[in-house]
């Protein structure tokens, strides 16, 4: 399903210790609910992303798992305190166990 | 002294219950604001005393996905008609970009033009139909279906070049007909609910249909990111919606009437700046 690109910003790319990052980000996926019929009824069955994590050199940043409720194109925004220069990673999981991968790099001064 | 007090005491508690009362007002849900956001009709005889894009009809909430782009998710249709614009397809071995090269230069203005007239098919033409003309005539491709993720995504790619510029359409000459056609079937009551389009979007635009809040219908932000259907809706779909649910029977997409009230609805909209890909609910 990783038809585009996701979409990552960081408010800030260079960050002072103690500093907080504000990080935003969008992903293309349809995120059908599994409770909706097609025009022969039926059911069309449950395509979501199920769990979000954000990783800092490999170190959990900030992560949910995700429901049917959710709509399409899910947008998180999360803010944290980077401890040390490196990637920050993002990982997408759905229920075919396609994983959508971005990176970003952050600086910290 | 003792009634002095009770007195006072009285006092404070009808400052404190005011108080709260205000307070309980300000938690309810914000009710949108359209006025004072409206343009000046071009002429005296304009349906409208102000036109008013639907963008202010919404919360400020749906606003803010709209005025950031990274969070408008309809940029991903941009990205996706981006890619398309320049993907060679058909028997032609051409892409939109053989002809038209760079879309930033030159596709410019064409959105906020259309429905424009065919003097080849003597008829108006909205930008669904011109692309599929395109790609039938120069591409030697099979035309988009109307409703498909290309077409879709190509129609809001296009349009977006003239982002900001002032709705105008041509109604003269030949367009005067059509212009009629669509003031008609705008003015017309339809199904079973016997509702014309003007019913709602002249007459009682600014007030709550059930928990939807009228706007005036226009379509400078088309195709829009509708968080309803959670993707790009075009507008002829979106007409469709509207005439389902007064149970009448949608104009088929793309059908004369439907290019009729568009070009209609496009001149209600004249001046207002073209929002695609806008957010709507």
């Amino acid at each position: 399903m990783a038809e585009f690109k996701p979409r990552i910003r960081l408010d800030k790319k260079e960050v002072k210790k103690g500093e907080t990052v504000d990080v935003k980000t969008l992903v293309s996926h349809i995120m059908e609910t599994g409770f909706r019929h097609d025009p022969d009824g039926k059911l069309i069955p449950r395509m979501i992303i199920n769990t979000f994590t954000s990783e800092l050199n490999g170190k959990f940043v900030f992560g949910c798992d995700l429901e049917s409720a959710v709509s399409a194109n899910p947008y998180f925004e999360f803010k944290f305190k980077p401890e040390e220069s490196g990637t920050l990673k993002f990982t997408w999981i759905d229920d075919e166990g396609v994983r959508i991968e971005a990176t970003e790099t952050i600086t910290v001064t | 002294m003792s009634l002095r007090l009770a007195f006072c005491g009285i006092l404070l508690l009808a400052i404190a219950a005011g108080a709260a009362g205000l307070a309980f007002g300000e938690s309810g849900l914000e009710h949108p604001r359209w006025q004072g956001h409206g343009i000046a009709p071009p002429a005296k005889d304009f349906p409208l005393p102000e036109i008013v894009s639907g963008y202010w009809f919404r919360t400020k909430e749906t606003q803010a996905i709209q005025d950031d782009d990274f969070n408008n998710p309809g940029f991903f249709a941009i990205e996706q008609g981006e890619e398309l614009w320049s993907k060679p397809d058909g028997a032609a071995g051409k892409s939109c970009a053989s002809c038209h090269q760079d879309a930033a230069a030159t596709m410019k203005g064409v959105g906020a033009a259309m429905p424009k007239w065919s003097a080849k098919l003597e008829k108006p033409v909205n930008l669904e139909q011109q692309i599929n003309i395109c790609r039938g005539e120069r591409m030697q491709a099979a035309p988009w279906e109307f409703g498909s993720a290309e077409l879709t995504a190509m129609t809001t790619y296009v349009r977006f070049q003239s982002r900001g510029m002032p709705v105008n359409v041509r109604i003269d000459g030949p367009m005067a007909p059509w212009f009629d056609r669509g003031k008609e079937l705008y003015h017309t009551r339809n199904g079973q609910l016997d509702l014309a389009c003007a019913n709602c979007h002249e007459r009682n635009y600014g007030k709550y249909l059930r928990a939807d809040f009228l706007s005036q219908g226009q379509s400078n932000g088309f195709p829009v990111y509708r968080l309803r259907e959670q993707r790009l809706v075009p507008l002829h779909e979106r007409m469709e919606g509207c005439i389902f649910d007064v149970r009448g029977i949608p104009y088929p997409p793309l059908s004369d009437e439907a290019v009729a009230l568009e070009l209609y609805l496009a001149w209600r909209g004249t001046g207002l700046p073209v929002e695609t890909p806008a957010v709507r609910n």
